[in-house]
């Protein structure tokens, strides 16, 4: 059965990493939903976080190849119980005079942010984990959204 | 010391043991071939006429002796030239090091005269490449990359070259390969498991492939097959390491593989599959590969696992050293009833029709490989030919059948059957190929001539791409589209142009003066033997199909 997995992967922080990950899994046909890379503590070494809709098959196979790379290091899923995962979202909707504060008030629920606010429209940020995030969309679906951006998942393990 | 980049390059090559390179100079490779200059004594270089051949040659060096083979190309057209030659080699798990020049660092990026990334482009065709654009890391970046082309699955390795580190000094000290990376561990727990599926099989099945080969472990492989009776089938990349002495070898199994190799798969009900990866040549339908056995599998490469064919358990090892493990605790039994209704099934298999004028490919390949004895090192092309030559040339030790069993290149053959000569200059070497394939690289005879490296070429012409002209007529209502070559070739004229024998038959008889006569001979050899255009390669199970979808006649 397909479902979201988090895939944490400790690459050499070499020119042309980035590429041969994520060639790999253009060539390979597997369809990734979030990519985000970042600096460690150690400055020889990045971590690539991705998240991707995979039954187990498939996560072996995308684990298994991405581990023969020469530039990986490590490869390992991370779970909702031992890691804390976090993404940003940056909402712009379209705001009237009269839906303005109802959306102030839902944003506040979630712990939203509005970072940027004018006659037309706001922009609400919000930090959490990605069903945080998913129950926002949903839940401000009805306003008229004009655009948004996610950052993808990042995480440490627990 | 201080030496240039381009003599680290030499020394460091020499310090890998390498004696032999298939090269071809040019602007970003010159000074290599400069430092080359003073070291011709150790290093044995042969220039093919086209990149693509030398890498096949190298290639073919490489699966006959075991060895790495070596290449080297310059920037721009001769790096790209090499891109079919690197991919073949990837797709058979075959160990290169290829090294391109490319252009001074301050140009690169720059679309200068003969520029290609080509670092980006092999990146889907290597295990590994390198851009080294610092002297500093050249000698460690060339021990790298004999290192990962040998290790764990084979492959091919590339080593850019920026041309301002072959001309920059730098520090060089002597220093040993660098040792291999670990061959995967692999838990006793895990070997008691896979003894216990094959302990308690009625029907099992080995289905060997190119790990084998690749892993030496012919031996081992033997010994389970015979402690504990377990007939075998082969893949067109184990021919050689199981062959027709082999009592409990059934043969070739696959699209053109033997009958009862690919019912003995659909009967079993244990499938151990040891270094294969399930090909979509052999589990032509995976949704009904061996639909009532257990499949078993060993393959050093994790990401082979539950790729191809969902298994019911697998050990990630060298397929040596799990055999090895796994022998004590095999249990020696006979399986007659088994046997039994093999041997039946055997009956039914294929037999082609023999002829005593016109010439039959089985005929003919029988007879060659019967003439040069098991020393022979059998090398094809692609197509017809290719599948006849898998089917009767009954080769009986490792490394002497080489084909493009992976990426089915035509045009292979001739350059990996030069380097397969030069690698075994006492072995005999004879390349099938057909019309099409031939004049795909035949510009090689040229290397083969210069370099006076003995090679019997035989050419099946059948004045068409015979393989596509087969699924034309067998899936495609006989519409024969830009199949037929209606050349007017003459192929020994061809030979002589370039230096070569060259001999034309249409008999049997014919056929073996000619092949006596070119056996006196100090050079390569071409002969041209013509064949039916209509021969087709038997049995077939078209693509996607299952056994009982065979095709017999
Ligand atoms: C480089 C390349 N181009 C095209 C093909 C597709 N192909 C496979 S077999 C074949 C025909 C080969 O003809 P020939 O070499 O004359 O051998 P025959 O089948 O007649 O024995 C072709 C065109 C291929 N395998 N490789």
């Amino acid at each position: 059965m397909k479902k979201m997995r988090v895939l944490s992967i400790l690459v050499k922080n070499n020119a042309g990493t980035l590429t041969r990950v994520a060639g790999l899994f253009a060539r390979r046909g597997y369809n990734i939903d979030t990519l985000t890379v970042s600096a460690t503590k150690d400055h020889r070494f990045s971590k690539i976080t991705l998240t991707a809709e995979l039954d187990d098959i498939m996560l072996g196979q995308l684990m298994s190849q991405t581990a023969k790379l020469q530039e990986v290091v490590s490869i390992e899923e991370l779970f909702d119980h031992n890691s804390v995962l976090r993404e940003i979202l940056l909402v712009k909707v379209a705001v009237t005079h009269e839906c303005r504060s109802k959306l102030i008030e839902i944003a506040t629920v979630y712990k939203g942010v509005v970072v940027d606010l004018s006659r037309e429209s706001m922009i609400i940020e919000l930090t959490g984990k990605p069903q945080k995030i998913d129950a926002f969309i949903s839940v401000i679906d009805n306003f008229d959204i004009i655009n948004f951006c996610r950052t993808g998942v990042t995480a440490v393990q627990r | 010391m201080k030496y240039t980049g381009a003599e680290i390059i030499i020394k460091t090559l020499l310090d890998e043991g390498v004696d032999t390179i298939f090269g071809y100079p040019g602007g970003t490779v010159i000074d290599i071939y400069n430092a080359l200059y003073d070291y011709q004594d150790q290093i044995r270089h042969i220039r093919p006429s086209h990149e693509q051949g030398g890498v096949h040659a190298a290639d073919g060096y490489a699966r006959s002796t075991g060895k790495t083979g070596v290449c080297i190309a310059t920037s721009g057209p001769g790096a790209t030239n090499t891109i079919t030659g690197i991919a073949t080699a990837f797709m058979d798990s075959i160990p290169l090091v290829c090294i391109t020049g490319n252009v001074a660092s301050h140009l690169i990026g720059k679309d200068a005269f003969q520029e290609i990334d080509i670092y980006g482009v092999t990146m889907s065709v290597t295990k590994h490449n390198f851009m080294v654009s610092d002297v500093a890391e050249l000698q460690n970046t060339i021990r790298k990359a004999f290192s990962i082309a040998n290790s764990g699955r084979k492959a091919p390795v590339l080593i850019d070259i920026q041309k301002d580190v072959m001309q920059s000094m730098y520090n060089y000290k002597s220093k040993p390969s660098l040792p291999l990376s670990e061959t995967p561990r692999f838990e006793q727990s895990g070997i008691k498991k896979l003894s216990e599926y094959i302990n308690n099989a009625k029907k099992p099945i080995i289905y060997a492939g190119g790990g084998v080969n690749s892993a030496n472990a012919s031996t081992e492989l033997r010994e389970l097959m015979n402690k504990a009776d377990i007939p075998a089938v082969n893949t067109i990349m184990t021919i050689g390491v199981l062959g027709p002495l082999d009592q409990l070898n059934l043969g070739m199994v696959g699209m053109h593989g033997k009958n009862s190799s690919n019912f003995a798969i659909e009967n079993s009900d244990l499938v151990i599959a040891l270094g294969t990866r399930f090909s979509d040549r052999v589990a032509l339908n995976t949704k009904h590969f061996a639909p009532d056995a257990k499949i078993v599998q060993v393959d050093i490469d994790a990401s082979e696992m539950n790729k191809n064919v969902i298994v019911d358990y697998a050990v990630v090892g060298d397929v040596k050293e799990v055999l090895t493990e796994l022998l004590p605790l095999i249990d020696a039994k006979k399986r007659q009833a088994w046997l039994e209704q093999i041997a039946e099934l055997q009956k039914d298999d294929y037999q082609a029709p023999c002829c005593e004028e016109q010439i039959k490919p089985h005929q003919l390949i029988s007879y060659v490989v019967n003439e040069l004895g098991e020393d022979l090192i059998v090398v094809t092309d692609v197509g017809q030919h290719q599948m006849w030559t898998a089917q009767y040339c009954a080769r009986t030790k490792p490394r002497t059948f080489l084909t493009s069993g992976g990426l089915g290149t035509m045009g292979f053959g001739f350059g990996a059957a030069i380097g397969a000569k030069v690698g075994n200059p006492d072995k005999p070497v004879v390349l099938f190929t057909g019309d099409g394939s031939f004049t795909m690289n035949m510009n090689e005879l040229k290397t083969a001539v210069d370099h006076n490296i003995k090679t019997t070429t035989i050419i099946l012409n059948n004045h068409t791409l015979g393989m596509v002209r087969q699924w034309q007529n067998l899936l495609y209502n006989k519409r024969f589209s830009q199949t037929d070559i209606n050349h007017s070739f003459d192929y020994v004229k061809l030979a002589e142009a370039f230096g070569a024998k060259g001999y034309s038959c249409k008999t049997v008889d014919e056929f073996k003066a000619a092949f006596a006569d070119s056996q006196k001979q100090d050079g390569p050899v071409i002969i041209e033997v013509l064949i039916d255009q209509d021969e087709l390669v038997l049995p077939m199970i078209p693509a996607g199909g299952t056994v009982e979808d065979i095709i017999m006649e």
